[in-house]
C-alpha cells in the first residue's frame, strides 16, 4: 500500500472525520480508565495536543468519556501525547498551591526511535526506514518483552508503532504504573547494555560473568544476525563497514589475522565465522572473558533505549491512535504474535482508512450485527454507527487487538475489585 | 528533644539498651536535654564527617580501600563510633565508646532538623547518610551483622534449598562475587526488585518474575533502602514539625546555618550576570571551559544542535557563568537556526526550556548549574550525546586525541589518563587545569565546572574583563570560521583543531592592550 497517497497539506480536512468517525474512543478511554479501580484516574491523567502550526498545548484533562471526544473534536490534534497522572485535575493546575501538583503514577514506557542506530545501519539514516532495518525494531521487542516479562514480573505490555519510525511500549500493569522514578530508571539501565555518546567507539563492554539477562538477549540477537547483519546490513562485505567491525576487536594480532583472512574469503558469513573462531580461541586462552564477539553483536543490534523518556513519571509519550503528521500513518498497537510479519509500510494512514469509508457498504455487516446485537442495544446511536465505521476500515484489526489487550487487563482488575469488596465485607 | 537548661535524670537506663550496637538504624530520637554548645558542636562535627562522606564519594571507587583508610581516619579524627568495640574500654583521652555512640545518635538526629528543610538538602542529606550507613555497615564482622539485623528486627525472606539449588547456574552468573560455593553455603533473600535498585540498576543480581534474589554478602543493598526510606520518611515527618523548632530563637540560627555552610556553593546566583558578551564565548570556551563544556560549546557550534542532557548541562553551566536570559536565548536561538530549527520552531520548542532554566516558566524553580558530581554520576550520555565529563564517557583513545589536538605535552597527558583510569575524574580535570593555565598546584579541590571556569578566569586576569562588543567584520570571520570547522568527526583527523585555532586566533582581539 503506497504511503505516497498521503499527502501532508491534507491532513486538515481528514482530521475531523478521523475524531468523528474512526478514532476508538471507546477502547481509548477503557484503557486509561483502568477499570475505575482507582478514584479519578480518568480524570487525573495528562494530555496534551500538538495542534496545527506546531502550538503546543499541555496540561488537558477530562472528567468523562465524552467530554474527551467533544474536545478532540473541537481541537483536531495533530498529535495526541499522554502525559502522567496527577494528584490533581491537570487542567486545574494553576489552581492548586504550588508544590502540591504532582504526577503520582504512569506506565512504565519505552521510546526505541531508529535513528539512534544510524552508526550501525547502512540501509538508512535519519527518519527513513525500510524493511531491512526494521528487524532492529523486531529485535528489540523481542528482547525488552521477554525480559520485562520473565524478569521483572510484567504481564501488560502494549506494544506500539509509532507511525515513522521507532516503537513504544506501555507496561500497562498496575504494579508498573505505580514505579517510583528510581525504579523506572533502574529497570531501564538493567535494560540498556549499549552505552556512550559520540565520544565512545566499543559501546558495548560485556564482563565475567554474563548475566542471565544477556544470555537470554544474545539467543535473540544471534536468532537474527546473520540473516540481517551479514546479509542485508553487510557489515563485513565492505571496507568502511569492515573497519567499523575491525574497530571493536581488541587486539591488533588478532586484527592482522582477521585482515588478512578477508582477503581470501570474501563470504562475509565465513568471514564472521573466522571472527568467531578467534574470539573463542581468545576466551580459552586468557581466563578473563573476552566476548568480543558477542559485544559486535550487541553493538549492532542490541535495543537503544532512550532512557531520559523511561525515568520520569512526568514525561509524555506519543498516544496510540495518534496520526503521525508527516507519514499520515496512525500510531497502532502491534499484535505480537504476527510480529515477524509487522511491516511499518503497511500501517494504515489517515487517507487510506477515510477513503476506506467512503467505499460502499457490502453485505457482511449485516451478519455483525446479529452477532453483536445484544450488546450494541445498550449503545447510543451514534456510538453504534462509530464501530460500525471503524470496522469497515483497516483500522479494525488494531482496535480488535486492543480490545484483546484490555480484556486481558480486565481479568486482572476484576480480581483486584473482588479483594477490594472482599475486604470491605471484612469490616 | 528537650532542650531546657536543666537536665532531667532519666531512671531507668535505656541508653544501654540504644547504644548496644555500635551502628544504629536511628529509630529512637534522643530524649535526653542537652547544652546548646554540645549541640552545635555534634552538629558541625558530624556534618564534617558527612562533607568528608560527598568528597570521598566523587574521588574515589565506594568499595575502595582507599576510600574505606580515608574514612576510617575521619571518623577516629572526629571521634565518632567506628567498629564494634568490643566492649568499653577507655581510650587514653578520648572519649569512650559510649560516648561516641551517644554523638553519632543525637548529631544524626540534630542534623534531620537541620536537613528536612528542603527537597535539595533531604536528597543530599539522605544520599550522605547512606553511604555513610553502608561503610559502617559493610565494615562490621559478620557476627556482629546478624546481631545488628536482630536488633532492629529486619527479617528478609530466604528460598529454600531446592530453589536454591534450581537456579543455581543462573545464581552464580548473576554476580561474580557468587560461586558454587556461596551458592551452597548462603542464605538467599527474595525480595521484590524495587527494594534492590542498585542492584538491579548494575545488574548484579539474579532477578526472575518481578523478585530479586541476594546472597547474604549483598544483604546491605536490602538494609540500605531499608534505611534509606525510612530516613527519608522520617524527615519529611521532621519537616511537618518544624515550625514548632524554627519558632525557638536560640535553634533557627543555628539551623539556618548548618543547613547552609555544608552543602557547598551552587552556582546558581552569579555576581557576574551580564559581564559576559556572546562574542567573548568562542574565546572563553578555549581559555576557560573545563572539557566537559567545551565539547558541548563545540559540539553545538559544529552540529547548530544539541540534545537535551547537553542543553540542560551547558545551558545551566552559561548561566552560572552569568549569561542574562536574553542572552541565552539569542545565543541558543541564533545557533540553532543555522542547524534544522526556524526560529519560529525554536521559539516554540526550545525558548520555553531556556525560560524554565533561568526559573521564568513553569514551576519557577531557580534551576542550579550542575556540579561535577551529578554530571559524572547521573544520565550518562547515549547516541548522539555530546554531553557528560569526557574523562568519565570517553573513550580513553578518543580522549588523548583530543588532549594531543588541544596540545597537551605526552606527559600530561599520560598523568591524566593515569587518573582517568584510576576513575579519579575530577582530579585528572584539575591536572589538565593545571596544564592549561600553567600552575604547578592549584590551590582549589575541583567540584564544580562553574568553578573550574571561575578559578580559571580569576588567574588570567578575567575578573576585570569588561564586556566588549567586537564589530562587524570581526564577527563575519568568526562566522565563517565556524562554519568552516563543520567537518564530519569521522573524516577529518583532527576535527577540534580547526575551531581551536581560530578561537586562539580571536582570542587576541580581547587581549588587554
Ligand atoms: S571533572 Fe567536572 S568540570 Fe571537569 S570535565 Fe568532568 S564534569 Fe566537567
Ligand atoms: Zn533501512
Amino acid at each position: 500500500m503506497p504511503s505516497s497517497d498521503y499527502d501532508p497539506a491534507s491532513l486538515p480536512d481528514l482530521l475531523p472525520l478521523y475524531y468523528r468517525r474512526l478514532f476508538p474512543f471507546s477502547q481509548y478511554y477503557r484503557w486509561l480508565n483502568y477499570g475505575g479501580v482507582q478514584k479519578n484516574y480518568f480524570q487525573n491523567r495528562e494530555f496534551s495536543f500538538t495542534l496545527k502550526d506546531d502550538i503546543y498545548v499541555r496540561y488537558q484533562s477530562f472528567s468523562t468519556q465524552n467530554e474527551l471526544e467533544k474536545e478532540m473534536q473541537k481541537m483536531n490534534p495533530y498529535k495526541i501525547d499522554i502525559g502522567a497522572v496527577y494528584s490533581h485535575r491537570p487542567n486545574q493546575h494553576n489552581t492548586v498551591k504550588s508544590g502540591t501538583f504532582q504526577a503520582l503514577e504512569k506506565e512504565l514506557v519505552f521510546d526505541i526511535d531508529m535513528t539512534d542506530y544510524d552508526d550501525v545501519r547502512s540501509c538508512c539514516s535519519a527518519a527513513d526506514i525500510c524493511s531491512k532495518c526494521w528487524t532492529l525494531m523486531t529485535i528489540a521487542i523481542r528482547i525488552l518483552d521477554r525480559a520485562l516479562r520473565d524478569d521483572f514480573g510484567f504481564r501488560h505490555l502494549l506494544w506500539v508503532y509509532s507511525g515513522r519510525r521507532g516503537v513504544h511500549c506501555w507496561v500497562c500493569d498496575e504494579a508498573a504504573r505505580k514505579l517510583s522514578v528510581a525504579a523506572r530508571s533502574a529497570v531501564a539501565e538493567y535494560l540498556s547494555l549499549v552505552k556512550g555518546g559520540e565520544e565512545t567507539v566499543r559501546k558495548v563492554v560485556l564482563t565475567d560473568p554474563i548475566h542471565p539477562f544477556i544470555r537470554e538477549s544474545l539467543t535473540v540477537v544471534e536468532h537474527y544476525f546473520s540473516q540481517y547483519a551479514l546479509q542485508e546490513q553487510n557489515i563485513l562485505s565492505n571496507k568502511e563497514s569492515i573497519d567499523k567491525v575491525l574497530a571493536l576487536v581488541p587486539e591488533d594480532i588478532l586484527l592482522k589475522d582477521l585482515l588478512q583472512h578477508f582477503q581470501t574469503e570474501k563470504n562475509p558469513e565465513k568471514r564472521w565465522g573466522r571472527l568467531k573462531a578467534l574470539a573463542k580461541n581468545k576466551q580459552a586462552a586468557v581466563k578473563k572473558g573476552q566476548y568480543f564477539e558477542k559485544e559486535i553483536m550487541l553493538q549492532y543490534c542490541y535495543p537503544r533505549l532512550d532512557v531520559n523518556v523511561s525515568k520520569g513519571v512526568n514525561h509524555l509519550l506519543k498516544s496510540p491512535f495518534s496520526v503521525h503528521p508527516k507519514t499520515g500513518r496512525i500510531s497502532v498497537p502491534i499484535d505480537l504474535r504476527e510480529l515477524e510479519t509487522f511491516d511499518p509500510f503497511d500501517v494504515p494512514t489517515i487517507s487510506l482508512i477515510c477513503e476506506e469509508l467512503d467505499r460502499p457498504r457490502k453485505g457482511e455487516e449485516e451478519e455483525e450485527e446479529d452477532e453483536t446485537k445484544e450488546k450494541e442495544n445498550e449503545k447510543d446511536v451514534a456510538e453504534r454507527r462509530k464501530i460500525r465505521d471503524y470496522k469497515r476500515t483497516s483500522l479494525a484489526k488494531y482496535v480488535k487487538y486492543l480490545d484483546q489487550f484490555l480484556d486481558g487487563m480486565a481479568r486482572s482488575w476484576k480480581g483486584e475489585l473482588l479483594r477490594k469488596s472482599d475486604l470491605q465485607k471484612d469490616f | 528533644m528537650q532542650f531546657s537548661g536543666r537536665r532531667r535524670k532519666i531512671l531507668s537506663n535505656p541508653q544501654t539498651e540504644l547504644y548496644g550496637h555500635c551502628l544504629q538504624f536511628y529509630v529512637q530520637p534522643p530524649l535526653e536535654n542537652i547544652t546548646l554548645t554540645e549541640f552545635e558542636t555534634f552538629a558541625v562535627e558530624r556534618l564534617k564527617l558527612l562533607k568528608t562522606v560527598e568528597n570521598l564519594g566523587v574521588s574515589y571507587v565506594k568499595t575502595s580501600e582507599q576510600y574505606s583508610k580515608k574514612l576510617e581516619s575521619e571518623f577516629s579524627n572526629l571521634n565518632f563510633p567506628y567498629r564494634a568495640a568490643a566492649d568499653d574500654k577507655k581510650v587514653q583521652n578520648g572519649p569512650t565508646e559510649y560516648e561516641k555512640r551517644r554523638k553519632d545518635h543525637i548529631s544524626h538526629f540534630i542534623l534531620r532538623l537541620a536537613y528536612c528543610q528542603t527537597e535539595d538538602l533531604r536528597r543530599w542529606f539522605i544520599q550522605q547518610e547512606v553511604d555513610l550507613f553502608r561503610y559502617r555497615f559493610n565494615d562490621l564482622l559478620p557476627k556482629h551483622k546478624l546481631e545488628f539485623l536482630h536488633r532492629n528486627n529486619l527479617q528478609y525472606d530466604t528460598i529454600s534449598v531446592e530453589e536454591k539449588k534450581a537456579l543455581a547456574e543462573k545464581l552464580i552468573n548473576s554476580s561474580y562475587a557468587v560461586s558454587g560455593i556461596t551458592v551452597e553455603d548462603q542464605d538467599f533473600y527474595k525480595v521484590p526488585f524495587q527494594d534492590a535498585l542498585d542492584l538491579v540498576r548494575t545488574r548484579k543480581v539474579y532477578l526472575k518474575a518481578g523478585y530479586v534474589y541476594i546472597p547474604h554478602q549483598d544483604i546491605v543493598t536490602i538494609v540500605l533502602n531499608d534505611f534509606r526510606t525510612r530516613l527519608s520518611k522520617a524527615l519529611a515527618l521532621t519537616a511537618r514539625s518544624l515550625p514548632a523548632v524554627q519558632s525557638d530563637e536560640r535553634l533557627q540560627p543555628l539551623l539556618n546555618h548548618l543547613s547552609h555552610a555544608y552543602v557547598g556553593q551552587d552556582y546558581s546566583i552569579q555576581k557576574s550576570v551580564g559581564k559576559i558578551s556572546l562574542e567573548q564565548i568562542d574565546s572563553l570556551s578555549v581559555k576557560s571551559y573545563p572539557l566537559c563544556m567545551r565539547q558541548l560549546h563545540q559540539a553545538l557550534r559544529e552540529n547548530h544542535h544539541l540534545r537535551h542532557g547537553g542543553r540542560m548541562q551547558y545551558g545551566l553551566f552559561l548561566k552560572g557563568i552569568g549569561l542574562t536570559l536574553d542572552q541565552a536565548l539569542q545565543f541558543w536561538r541564533s545557533e540553532f537556526i543555522r542547524g534544522k530549527v526556524d526560529a519560529d520552531k525554536f521559539d516554540k520548542a526550545y525558548a520555553y526550556s531556556i525560560r524554565h532554566m533561568f526559573g521564568k516558566e513553569g514551576k519557577r524553580t531557580d534551576y542550579t548549574p550542575y556540579s561535577c558530581m551529578k554530571v559524572i554520576l547521573s544520565n550518562p550520555p547515549s547516541q548522539g550525546d555530546h554531553h557528560g565529563c569526557p574523562f568519565r564517557h570517553s573513550d580513553p583513545e578518543l580522549l588523548k586525541q583530543k588532549l594531543q589536538s588541544y596540545k597537551i605535552s605526552p606527559s600530561g597527558i599520560n598523568q591524566i589518563l593515569e587518573l582517568v583510569k584510576g576513575m579519579h575524574y575530577q582530579l585528572a580535570c584539575q591536572k589538565y587545569f593545571e596544564l592549561t593555565h600553567n600552575i604547578e598546584d592549584s590551590a582549589f579541590s575541583l567540584n564544580h565546572p562553574n568553578q573550574y571556569f571561575i578559578e580559571s578566569q580569576k588567574l588570567l586576569g578575567g575578573g576585570r574583563e569588561i564586556k566588549r562588543e567586537m564589530d562587524a567584520p570581526q564577527r563575519a570571520q568568526e562566522n565563517s570560521a565556524t562554519r568552516g570547522s563543520t567537518v564530519a568527526r569521522e573524516t577529518s583527523a583532527n576535527p577540534s583543531q580547526d575551531l581551536a585555532e581560530m578561537t586562539e586566533d580571536l582570542d587576541s582581539f580581547f587581549q588587554d592592550a
